[in-house]
């Protein structure tokens, strides 16, 4: 059995039919042919999978494609304003907020939902926010650094 | 080196990609006709398979093909070992590529399902029928070891009788008689005694493993995308199991997400999908899950240390003896028994002086999942021994940690200090990397803040290591003489366009350590040019010359020397060149800066990029100069490199709950002059946390029956953002005396000391309550226990 889904992805609008079982990050990945959002387990703990559901972060391997019937959804390669990298890229690049890179998709995006919640988190808030988002390779010190940075970017940004 | 390139914090150049979904790993490829691979694996720790039936499984909607063993049984080489120790009586066990007859561990793969979806594959593999009959499983590695236990394997590969699952005994002894040390501190010194489990641990790199095969039945040509540390090597390695020519296989590791040694080995399910593309003439991926990197990528460390340390009644160390029971797990994977030996026992002596020293090393076939390098492997738990030991050393004589080990430490040198186990170290300053530590952290008044006492039942501690490591591996000679089967040099091309663009092709294999950014900063200071004229090739073996792989510290400690030599090639070549064309002689021709002028006349000058576009036209080139601007260079080290360093944990752990905060860490590391200091730092904190890990939270565990119960992300507990304070990671820079660059290597540096350095900490917080040994890691639970224990209650 098949059930039809529309998905907006990136604001580029799809229409598939898919079996229920079929998770939003496959669906992303193998019919939306975005592979910036990764699957790194299969228990829903890693987060490289997060991706923004209507604004909101979301592990898209714990969602199903028919949950996010009708939603909009934003992905890595959905958060640059055109060629102009939103804050949070740019301080990841200048903090040096990533090695291998697999677990940064997930982990900005989950970044972007900890600051649309809290404007200007302190370390403490900041780690305790992307403590659900597993990294091996930075020990997360310049990941907090560069959240920290683009928190004070974006402040800035907007007085 | 000339320009300020060499040392500035610029950001990394393979970060565009990486930061915007654009990067491309080997699960993200797609190909024409392209099918999907899932892997059965046997979930027995050990049994024998008494049958197989694949009917159902090949019936099923979108499957292609199923096969077994009885299909790659001599169409697929066994796994082959590529580190043959010597003098250590090797017993390398069979390893098939697909399990046909007995499992010895609960990765071991039984069968493979093709299908046109991943989705339909995975389906299928649940109508697979498989018949076992149980057998005895055995994990530890000291259990194994002892008579009776469950046997893995009869014989090896040559036929040899495998006993008492023993794949080798390995020894090192150097110095005085040991003996006579030991009993000298029995009458008249002090012995100290230990044992030490260092537990087994699952790399988890980010990206988990994965292969994508491609093959051209018409050609006979094989091409295959895998997330491997080391794509010449496996491409030498796939050819002698699958029998593909190495000319006609290209190897590509594509963006590869973290590796810390799991990465490095060959692995069956990589060759059982070159099996499935061969046989179906179509693209085959196969990516594995988590649960199976789990069960079946490889596992570090594991192991059973029994650890003695001899010295004097004022604290100078006079003897170590160990012996250690390695687990390697079910086989030997590529270059497993090398870790536990060669990488661990040479650097048995650290930093310090020690007259007289033996360890026995007894690798031991068990039930595991196979046991590979894990980063650092072999060194931290070298650098565990001895810090712990001249810790326990430091209580028993009422001295501070701090003070042994300055009392111990060899002097500064610059230029060569051979030790015990005959290494000779580059260059190194043990005192003054402490001293600057203890200075920069304030340890002493630290000291007197803890003499105050617990706090609210939390009770502090301190935990120091001072560490050196052997990285830069190594001498090709000495590869050979230790059984590596390859050569441990590596080469760069640096070839020069006529508009001044540079491309080079370079054998090594960054996978997140960022030498796509530091090898263009070596190239840019070599000869002016700019770093974003620079680009880097790696990765694809088709493309770039030999490489021996990234792992060990290696890749800018030899590759950033082979690349570094190559460009002082071209600026030879363009010296001479730019003397042609401004009509001087050579001799006067002086270099600064990209540009080469007549000495005293900088205005008579021609850039580099003159002389590339001169060079590649060729239309007036010097009698004898062939055209182009283009240089090759194969970079043989003439010895190791020995970044060494200090580190300082501070914890508080809660009497109440046995849980332990680590509330600040200092790591100074010196690695010699830091090409992008930055870089240089993330290498440190990733290092640093992993080792964290390893003392406070990570381990596998195994039930009795050998099945892996820590199997999944939810029960293996990697440190996550909130358990971690902010580093402090600062540096002393001593160049190595045999290096172009004077640089050392920094990737396992973190591992490598902070595991003691809190472990240490952890004890001297728990010393006023009588603790004085808790296995690792350290989880509240085991930490109040044995505080209850202490404590009588």
């Amino acid at each position: 059995m098949k059930v039809p889904v529309r998905i907006t992805v990136n604001g580029r609008r799809f229409e598939h039919e898919v079996e229920p079982r079929l998770l939003l990050a496959h669906y992303i990945r193998d019919l939306g042919g975005l592979t910036g959002t990764k699957v790194g387990c299969d228990t829903s703990q890693c987060g490289s999978c997060t991706v923004l559901i209507d604004g909101v972060s979301a592990k898209s391997c714990t969602t199903l494609a028919v949950q996010a019937d009708g939603a909009n959804v934003t992905t890595i390669e959905g958060l640059a304003d055109g060629d102009a990298l939103h804050p949070l890229q740019e301080s990841f690049w200048d903090r040096h907020g990533l090695q291998c890179g697999f677990c940064t998709p997930g982990m900005i995006l989950a970044a972007y939902e900890l600051l649309r919640t809290n404007a200007s988190p302190s370390d403490a808030e900041i780690r305790h926010g992307l403590e659900g988002n597993l990294c091996r390779c930075t020990g997360y010190q310049n990941i907090v650094r560069a959240v920290r940075d683009a928190a004070a970017q974006m402040a800035a940004a907007d007085q | 080196m000339s320009s300020r390139i060499f040392g500035s914090r610029i950001r990394r150049r393979e970060d565009p990609r990486l930061i915007t979904g654009s990067a491309v790993y080997t699960g993200d490829i797609e190909l024409p006709g392209m099918v999907h691979a899932a892997m059965l694996r046997c979930g027995h720790a050990h049994a024998r398979i008494t049958r197989i039936a694949t009917e159902q499984a090949e019936a099923a909607p979108g499957v292609v093909a199923v096969y077994t063993g009885v299909d790659t049984d001599g169409v697929l080489q066994p796994m082959p070992c590529a580190w043959l120790l010597p003098d250590a009586e090797l017993k390398i066990a069979p390893y098939p590529c697909i399990a046909k007859d007995v499992v010895r561990y609960t990765g071991d793969v039984v069968a493979v399902v093709v299908a046109e979806s991943a989705h339909e594959a995975y389906d299928a593999l649940d109508l697979i029928e498989v018949d076992y009959e149980p057998l005895p499983a055995v994990i530890d590695p000291e259990e194994a070891a002892r008579a009776g236990a469950p046997e893995l394997h009869a014989k090896d590969i040559n036929g040899d009788d495998i006993s008492g699952n023993q794949a080798f005994h390995w020894t090192v002894a150097g110095g005085g008689d040991v003996e006579l040390a030991f009993a000298e501190a029995e009458a008249d010194g002090v012995v100290i005694k230990e044992r030490i489990l260092q537990q087994r641990l699952i790399p988890n790199a980010m990206e988990t493993r994965g292969a994508v095969a491609q093959y051209n039945r018409a050609t006979g040509e094989l091409t295959l995308w895998n997330t491997t540390q080391n794509p010449h090597i496996l491409r030498f390695l796939c050819s002698v199991v699958t029998g593909v020519p190495e000319d006609k296989l290209r190897v590509i590791a594509p963006e590869v997400g973290g590796g810390f040694g799991s990465k490095i080995a060959a692995y069956p399910a990589d060759f059982v999908t070159v099996f499935c593309a061969m046989r179906l003439g179509r693209p085959v991926k196969w990516i594995e899950s988590r649960s199976e990197n789990y069960q079946a990528t490889t596992h570090g460390r594991d192991h059973v240390q029994d650890v003695e340390l001899a010295a004097t009644k004022d604290g100078r160390i006079t003897g170590l003896r160990c012996t250690v029971y390695a687990g390697m797990g079910a086989y030997l994977s590529t270059a497993a028994p090398g870790i536990p030996t060669i990488l661990h026992g040479l650097m048995l002596s650290g930093c310090y002086t020690i007259p007289a020293l033996k360890e026995d090393v007894y690798g031991v076939y068990t039930n595991g999942v196979p046991v590979e390098a894990y980063r650092g492997a072999g060194r931290p738990e070298a650098t565990f021994i001895l810090e712990r030991l001249v810790d326990m050393l430091a209580n028993r004589l009422g001295m501070d940690p701090a003070d042994v080990r300055i009392k111990n430490f060899i002097p500064k040198f610059d230029d060569g200090h051979e030790v015990v186990t005959t290494l000779n170290y580059d260059s190194g300053d043990y005192p003054g990397a402490l001293s600057k530590l203890l200075e920069h952290t304030g340890y002493r008044a630290l000291r007197e803040r803890q003499r105050a006492g617990p706090s609210n039942g939390k009770y502090m501690g301190l935990g120091l290591t001072s560490y050196v490591e052997i990285c830069g591996l190594g001498p090709s000679q000495v590869a050979g003489a230790i059984g590596f089967q390859g050569g441990l040099w590596e080469s760069a091309i640096v070839r020069f366009h006529p508009t001044g663009k540079v491309h080079v092709f370079i054998g090594a294999s960054p996978h997140g350590q960022g030498e796509e950014t530091t090898f263009a900063q070596i190239v840019a200071s070599e000869i002016g040019v700019d770093v974003a004229d620079v680009k880097i090739f790696h990765g694809d073996t088709d493309s770039t010359p030999m490489g021996w792989g990234t792992y060990g510290s290696r890749t800018t400690a030899v590759g950033g020397a082979a690349l570094a030599l190559a460009v002082r090639k071209i600026r030879d070549k363009a010296k001479v060149v730019a003397a042609h064309l401004l009509e001087a002689s050579v001799e006067d021709m002086d270099y600064e800066d990209g540009k080469f002028f007549v000495k005293g006349s900088p205005d008579r000058a021609k850039t580099i990029q003159d002389v590339a576009l001169m060079a590649n036209v060729a239309w007036t080139l010097p009698e004898g100069v062939e055209a182009g601007l283009e240089a090759t260079t194969f970079y043989d080290p003439p010895n190791f490199v020995f970044p060494y360093g200090a580190h300082l944990a501070v914890v508080e752990v809660d009497a109440r709950t046995g849980h332990v905060e680590l509330t600040g860490y200092t790591a100074l590391d010196d690695c010699g002059p830091q090409i992008n200091p930055t870089i240089v730092e993330g290498q440190v904190h990733g290092g640093v946390v992993q080792g964290v890990g390893q003392a406070l939270w990570e381990g596998a565990a195994y039930d009795e029956s050998g099945q892996l119960v820590t199997g999944s992300m939810l029960d293996y507990a990697l440190p996550r953002a909130d358990q971690l304070p902010d580093l402090d990671v600062i540096s002393t820079v001593t160049p190595s005396p045999h290096h172009p660059l004077g640089v050392k290597g920094v990737g396992e540096a973190g591992t490598i000391a902070s595991t003691a350095a809190v472990y240490n900490a952890v004890m001297d917080a728990l010393r006023p309550l009588g603790v004085t040994r808790v296995d690792m890691p350290l989880t509240p639970e085991r930490v109040w226990r044995a505080i209850q224990e202490a404590q009588g209650s």
